[in-house]
Parts: structure tokens; C-alpha cells; sequence
């Protein structure tokens, strides 16, 4: 479904992205991984192309994306993103904010996006704070909106950039929860995400990046038990096992599954 | 006391002359908005080109007395087409406050967060459609208290349409006052009139933000 050949991205003299390739399929879900600073959320957003790459191809749904020529909004529409910061619009209520684009881009009625709204609020768990501001709730409710905003527009394909990094640690949870929902329903996603407990037991695969560049990618079980390459193992050991463990320390299987 | 004869005879004449500012003020300053945002979303827009036509105008008009602008074009431009002095009027006030209200929108539409921008953008909006739904809601609030301060200035710069002949309160009073032999009265009554239109606007103003806040 994206097709991903060859991308450069500098930001000045640094190289955010090297030379980097995948494929995502329909239906899959796609874990990056990696410290801060990687490349992980910089890829994503070359996807829907919030970020302009420098050099490479964007294919998605057998279609070049040709910057400059394709409408870019149209592609938007169909990759739902959601931030780590959540970027829920203050001035609106939540069902303002699910409704604007369905009715300002799709030209759908006012009544099918409202009814639309009403069932992913309920899907989230909160129709109970369709006339709230977002400044009325929390973190995890706040996310929660969020999500529910991209998928008012039926996205064939959902990025998640960090959902959780901002979050209490208590409110986690709700978010995973949705997500998880989400992948079982057969949505296409990529996530980038520092929840490696999230990335076992959701992901069809794994990826790591690191300085810019896909370091490893398969199954969670291959990327987590028997990582191939040192700075993967380095990586989630630090990870796994808090940043005053020995670079050697084994990822073990155990202490992944409760990360 | 003479000076309440003034006050209270010179009514018919200062009521008329105080529509005649409002009307003048308001009218400048709806220009000056249009003219204002115009120049802001050339400076934001990220052409370079755009930007330095928009640097230019702001500086130039900064960088000169209003006075020099009216007279430019009541008298300069009367040459080509002639406004008459409400228009002249109107129109220097509006070029001239559009220069600062540029500036006061550029600065809350720069204080938006990016994500909003963003996030407006993933959802298939595009640039246009995510400033005037998204941007410009949020910042309009945060500029009213700026805003509300400039439309003040503007509401007491008005008084120099007078030395274009405009009958408005600064004019009415120098008429008056040099009929009457009598500066001090009805430049005081003047000042009193420009004074009494400031305080309801503020009044205004303050009612507007203190409604915005509420609603977010």
C-alpha cells in the first residue's frame, strides 16, 4: 500500500533520513522504533509529506507521489496522522473538531458527519464529552479525540507519531487500548512508538532505526529475542533495562513482554 | 459659567462632527484590517518576494508621519482622481494603520502552534482553508487586547482629516474656536468628545475579551 524507495532528508548539514526503503501492506501494522533523534518520526511525516523529502520516491496505493503535481490534500485525506502532541483545534468542541474536515474538505452534510461523529466517539469511549473543549480533558481523552478526528475522514492508512510519549503514565493505557482496536479491525498503521510491550503484541513488524536509517526490521518475536545487529541490541537494552545497563545485557524475552 | 454655554449650544455641531469621525474611524480601520491581514499572510507566506514587498510597505509607512501620508494623497493624488476629503482621509488613515495592524497580525498568527497548521494540513485541508478555519479563529482572539489599542490610536489620528478640510470633531472645534475667539473651550470640548468615544469603545473591547475567553 506504501511504497518507500531511496529517501534523503537533511535538516542543514544533519542527515535525518539515509537511503531509506520499505513497504507497508494493507492491513499491517508497522512499529518504528529507535532512541530520539533516529529518523522514526521524520519518516513518518515524509509519508503524508508534512516534511518535504530530498531525494526519494513515495508510493502509495500504486500511485508515484509526484510533489508539486499531485494534490497533496487528497493524499492527506486518505493517511489519518496523529501527533504526540495531539493538536486537537481549542476553539472547537470535540465534535467540532471530528466534524470540520468531513464537512470543509469531504463536502459531506452536516448531519452524516455529525452521526459519523457521534459513532467514533463512541468507539473511543467518550460520547459522553462531545460538547467538551479540549482544554476540558485530559491527556489521554485529548488523544482519544484525536484519533477519532483522523478517522472521521476513513483513512485507508493511519501514522501515529509518539501518541503516548506526552501522556501520564496512567493514561497510556487508554490510548494502546483504542490503537489495539484499531489494528484488530484491520486498519493499516504505522506507529512510532517508545511502547515496546504495544510493539510485541501489536506489530506485524518491527522496524529500528537509527542515525537515519533502517537498521533491522522483522517480527516482533525476531527483533526483540534475536536481534541481528549490535545497535539493535544496544538499543533494547537501554530500553528493556533502564540506561545503566551494560551494553550487553541480552534483550530478554521475559523482561520485553512486560516492558 | 461660559464654558458650559459652549458645551451646551456647540451640541448639535459636535454630534454631527462625532458621526462623522466614527464613520471615518470605521472605515479606515475595516480597510486598514484588510489591508493589515494582507500584509501579514505576505510575510508569513515564505515567498521571499512576497515578503520584501510587504517589509517595504510596513517600513515605509512606519518610517513616515501620518500627515505626510494624508497630504500625499488628498493633495498628491487629487491630481489623478480625486477622493474628496473623507475618502482621502479614509483611505490615508486605512494605508497607515494597515502597516501596524500587519504587524499585530503576523505576531498572533506566528504565536499559533505549528501542530495546529499541521495538524489541519493531515487532515486534507488545504492552506487557505486551514488559516481561515483553523489559524486565524485562534489568533484573532489573541490579538483583540493589541488590536482594541490600535483601533484607539487610530479613532484619535483621525483628528488631522481636519487639515483636509474634513468637518469632523477636530475640525468643528478649530471652526468653532476660532469663530468664538475661544481655544480653550472648544478644543477642552473636543478633547472631551474624542475622551468619551474612546472610553465606549473600550467598554467594547474589554466586553469582546472577556467574551472570548468564556467561549474558550
Amino acid at each position: 500500500m506504501i511504497k518507500v524507495r531511496g529517501l534523503n532528508k537533511w535538516f542543514g548539514s544533519l542527515q535525518a533520513l539515509n537511503n531509506v526503503s520499505l513497504e507497508v501492506k494493507s492491513k499491517e501494522v508497522v512499529v518504528l522504533i529507535g532512541a530520539s533523534g533516529s529518523g522514526k518520526s521524520t519518516l513518518l511525516r515524509c509519508l503524508n509529506l508534512l516534511e518535504m523529502p530530498d531525494q526519494g520516491e513515495v508510493e502509495f496505493d500504486g500511485r508515484l507521489i509526484k510533489p508539486g503535481q499531485d494534490d497533496l490534500n487528497l493524499l492527506r485525506r486518505d493517511m489519518g496522522m496523529v501527533f504526540q502532541h495531539f493538536n486537537l483545534f481549542p476553539h472547537k468542541t470535540v465534535l467540532g473538531n471530528i466534524i470540520e474536515a468531513p464537512i470543509m474538505v469531504k463536502r459531506i452534510s452536516r448531519g452524516e458527519a455529525l452521526e459519523n461523529a457521534r459513532w467514533l466517539l463512541e468507539k473511543v469511549g467518550l460520547e459522553d464529552k462531545r460538547d467538551a473543549y479540549p482544554c476540558q480533558l485530559s491527556g489521554g481523552q485529548q488523544q482519544r479525540v484525536a484519533i477519532a478526528r483522523s478517522l472521521a475522514m476513513s483513512p485507508r492508512v493511519m501514522l501515529f507519531d509518539e501518541p503516548t510519549s506526552a501522556l501520564d503514565p496512567e493514561l497510556v493505557g487508554e490510548v494502546l487500548s483504542v490503537m489495539k482496536q484499531l489494528a484488530r479491525e484491520g486498519m493499516t498503521m504505522m506507529v512510532v512508538t517508545h511502547e515496546m510491550g504495544f510493539a510485541r503484541e501489536v506489530a506485524d513488524r518491527v522496524i529500528f532505526m537509527d542515525e537515519g536509517s533502517i537498521i533491522e526490521s522483522g517480527n516482533p518475536r525476531q527483533v526483540f529475542e534475536s536481534p541481528r545487529h549490535k545497535r539493535t541490541v544496544d538499543f533494547l537494552g537501554k530500553v528493556l533495562w533502564g540506561p545503566s545497563a551494560p551494553a550487553d545485557t541480552p534483550p530478554m524475552l521475559s523482561a520485553a513482554g512486560q516492558a | 459659567m461660559i464654558f458650559f454655554d459652549y458645551l451646551i449650544d456647540s451640541i448639535p455641531f459636535f454630534i454631527r462632527a462625532a458621526a462623522i469621525t466614527v464613520e471615518l474611524t470605521a472605515a479606515a480601520l475595516v480597510l486598514g484590517m484588510v489591508i493589515g491581514l494582507c500584509f501579514a499572510m505576505m510575510k508569513i507566506s515564505g515567498r521571499r518576494g512576497l515578503k520584501y514587498a510587504a517589509d517595504t510597505y510596513i517600513t515605509v509607512i512606519r518610517g513616515t508621519p501620518l500627515i505626510v501620508q494624508l497630504f500625499a494623497i488628498y493633495f498628491g493624488l487629487a491630481t489623478l482622481v480625486d477622493f474628496g476629503s473623507f475618502w482621502s482621509a479614509a483611505i490615508a488613515l486605512a494605508i497607515h494603520n494597515g502597516a501596524y495592524i500587519a504587524e499585530i497580525f503576523r505576531g498572533g498568527i506566528e504565536s499559533i502552534d505549528r501542530g495546529q497548521m499541521e495538524a489541519a494540513r493531515s487532515l486534507g485541508m488545504n492552506y487557505s482553508l486551514a488559516m481561515r478555519r483553523i489559524i486565524l479563529p485562534q489568533a484573532f482572539r489573541r490579538i483583540v487586547p493589541p488590536l482594541g489599542n490600535q483601533f484607539i490610536i487610530g479613532l484619535k489620528d483621525s483628528s488631522l482629516a481636519a487639515f483636509v478640510t474634513l468637518g469632523e470633531l477636530f475640525g468643528v472645534s478649530m471652526r468653532l474656536a476660532s469663530t468664538h475667539y475661544a481655544e480653550l473651550s472648544f478644543y477642552t470640548i473636543a478633547g472631551l468628545y474624542y475622551l468619551a468615544l474612546v472610553i465606549m469603545f473600550t467598554v467594547l473591547v474589554n466586553w469582546l475579551e472577556k467574551r472570548l475567553r468564556i467561549e474558550s
